[in-house]
């Protein structure tokens, strides 16, 4: 790879920073230190002009005009399926379909793949640090279907117990869905390895990628994914935008999530014959702003580079768990090998929620709670942790404050 | 003594905050301190019953009603909600109970900590102070029975 020099010469913190409006402001009369990335991203200019763009410029309805501004939403909206394909090397833009994010793209493989592959006495795995949006829709399956969710358990330090995982794998297992990286404590699952040994007996496997898609390389391709969602707004990008890559194979063998517009080829009161992929997965008007403008934000990471960013904020989390380490009474939450930068703690007799507030008078954002993991949480015998997230456009100085500002609520608190 | 009315002791508190201007941090560390120096509610009282549920920090509140008047004792697991509970206290606890349910209770806005009720789930202030009122309204028919 060329990253070695690539993030000494290419990597430049103040120009990134310039590109962000919103991170230069002042917060309770204090420059604004913005760590609560995994909830979501800031949005660069770029981003930001192509939504204006949009609305000035070519706003109208796709897919089904005849006029010019039709014919420009259209191209633009359709430039986003082949720069989400890009992103995660999917081997053809029809396997990129377009969601709200990653709880709508479970929701929909649960709905439509689930409803028509899962039946009474299947079994669904998944891991006990998924976030809600992982567990709820695969619950509600099962509930419904008579089959059988299963949890693979996780160690102290937050990895997946991978033996564990093996002993659940059977001819039963018809789903594997686990998250890439995890919100709450940053692990990166060891996802390839997964991928293969659920294979193995034949379940297909769904990556919740929300927490990887700005971090890590995705290449669904060379993973051997069958389903990948990622949102939008936790890549520099809009809310309200995601994908779900699907195997096409897959895709095609599932009846369509919603009915309406869209999504069909003809409609008559006798009956009616869908579109193909991913049209069958999109009825009615998406959200064409939003989606145009994802665009530009896929192709500002790409700019940047992931291996550049990883490299920047793994200085970051690197630096974190050093400085924070030395707040008394401070614990790391989540001390897995491999980690994305998401540094969780608690603060020894400092309710989380405390911890958050104290932070945000001296302009730093982090976020408190269960980080809607509470399964995971009840597992580490906690109510909750204070979590900072780093992006590509935080500095070490900030980390800096971070720790300074935990040492003071450490020394007042205690 | 007799208790100051309401809107008085809420005018007082705004004074107080007054001092820190726009000092955020300075403001949670007097929260923190008046909620250090608010009695610990006895365990007994600590139980499901009397706990009202915000997304991230737990309070408890008790209520007892002496003729026209209702005595609040309250508690929380997070030391800036324990503070805004003192505050709650001082202006709500051994009023009559007419007054409490009509309260306006602004200074919550003026002293610049409106951020914990609106539409944040996170914390259970919000909930407290409807249930402060609630326990209000249930004293008032409990009375209007007598
Ligand atoms: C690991 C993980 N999965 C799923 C989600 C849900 O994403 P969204 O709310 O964008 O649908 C999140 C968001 O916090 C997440 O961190």
């Amino acid at each position: 790879m060329k990253t070695e020099a690539a993030t000494t010469t290419t990597f430049d913190i103040e120009q990134i920073r310039a590109q962000f409006p919103v991170l230069h402001q002042q917060v309770n009369k204090h420059q604004l230190v913005y760590m609560d990335n995994a909830a979501t991203t800031q949005k660069p200019q770029v981003v930001l002009d192509a939504l204006n763009d949009y609305y000035t410029g070519f706003n109208s309805n796709i897919h089904r005009g005849v006029h010019t501004l039709a014919e420009r939403a259209t191209t633009a909206f359709e430039a986003t399926r082949k720069a989400a394909q890009r992103f995660v090397n999917a081997a053809e833009p029809q396997e990129i379909i377009f969601t709200k994010g990653c709880t709508d793209g479970i929701n929909l493989v649960a709905s439509s793949f689930g409803r028509s592959h899962i039946k009474a006495g299947d079994e669904i795995i998944i891991t006990a640090m998924e976030h809600h949006s992982n567990i709820v829709p695969w619950q509600m399956l099962c509930q419904e279907r008579g089959a059988t969710l299963r949890v693979v358990p996780v160690t102290e330090a937050g990895e997946m117990q991978m033996d564990a995982f093996e002993q659940l794998l059977s001819e039963k297992t018809k789903l594997v869905s686990v998250v890439h990286a995890s919100n709450a404590l940053g692990t990166v699952n060891p996802v390839k390895e997964i991928i293969q040994k659920a294979h193995a007996v034949g379940a297909v496997v769904l990556l919740d990628g929300a927490q990887a898609a700005s971090h890590l390389e995705v290449d669904v391709q060379a993973l051997d994914a069958d389903f990948y969602v990622m949102s939008g707004h936790k890549v520099y990008g809009p809310t309200g935008t995601g994908i779900l890559y699907g195997k096409r194979r897959l895709l095609e063998a599932m009846p369509p999530y919603q009915g309406g517009g869209e999504m069909i080829k003809e409609v008559t009161f006798e009956g009616t014959t869908y579109n193909d992929i991913p049209f069958k997965f999109e009825a009615g008007t998406p959200n064409i702003s939003d989606i145009v403008a994802f665009r530009y934000a896929l192709e500002w990471v790409e700019s940047v580079g992931k291996a550049n960013i990883a490299a920047h904020e793994q200085q970051l989390l690197q630096k974190a768990h050093e400085l924070l380490q030395e707040v008394p009474g401070l614990r790391l939450v989540g001390t897995a090998r491999e980690k994305v930068s998401v540094a969780s703690f608690i603060l020894d007799g400092v309710h989380p929620f405390d911890v958050g507030m104290m932070l945000d008078a001296r302009g730093i954002a982090i976020r408190t709670g269960h980080h809607c993991t509470q399964p995971l949480m009840k597992r580490l015998n906690i109510e909750g942790t204070a979590r900072a997230s780093f992006a590509v456009y935080n500095t070490l100085e900030e980390v800096g404050l971070l720790a300074e500002g935990l040492q003071y609520i450490a020394k007042r608190m205690r | 003594m007799e208790k100051a009315p309401i809107n008085t002791i809420q005018d007082e508190i705004i004074e107080e905050f007054e001092l820190f201007e726009d000092d955020r941090n300075g403001k949670l560390e007097y929260l923190i301190d008046l909620g250090e120096k608010l009695p610990a509610l006895e365990e007994e009282h600590k139980v499901d019953n009397n706990l009202i549920k915000g997304c991230q920090s737990k309070v408890w509140l008790v209520s007892e009603r002496t003729a026209d008047r209702l005595k609040y004792k309250a508690d929380s697991n997070t030391a800036i909600t324990k503070g805004l509970i003192a505050l709650l206290i001082r202006v709500l606890s051994e009023q009559k109970i007419g007054d409490i349910a009509r309260a306006d209770l602004y200074f919550i806005r003026d002293i610049g900590m409106n951020t914990f009720i609106g539409s944040q789930r996170s914390n259970g202030f919000a909930n407290m102070i409807n249930q402060m009122k609630l326990e209000a309204a249930l004293a008032y028919q409990e009375m209007e029975k007598e």
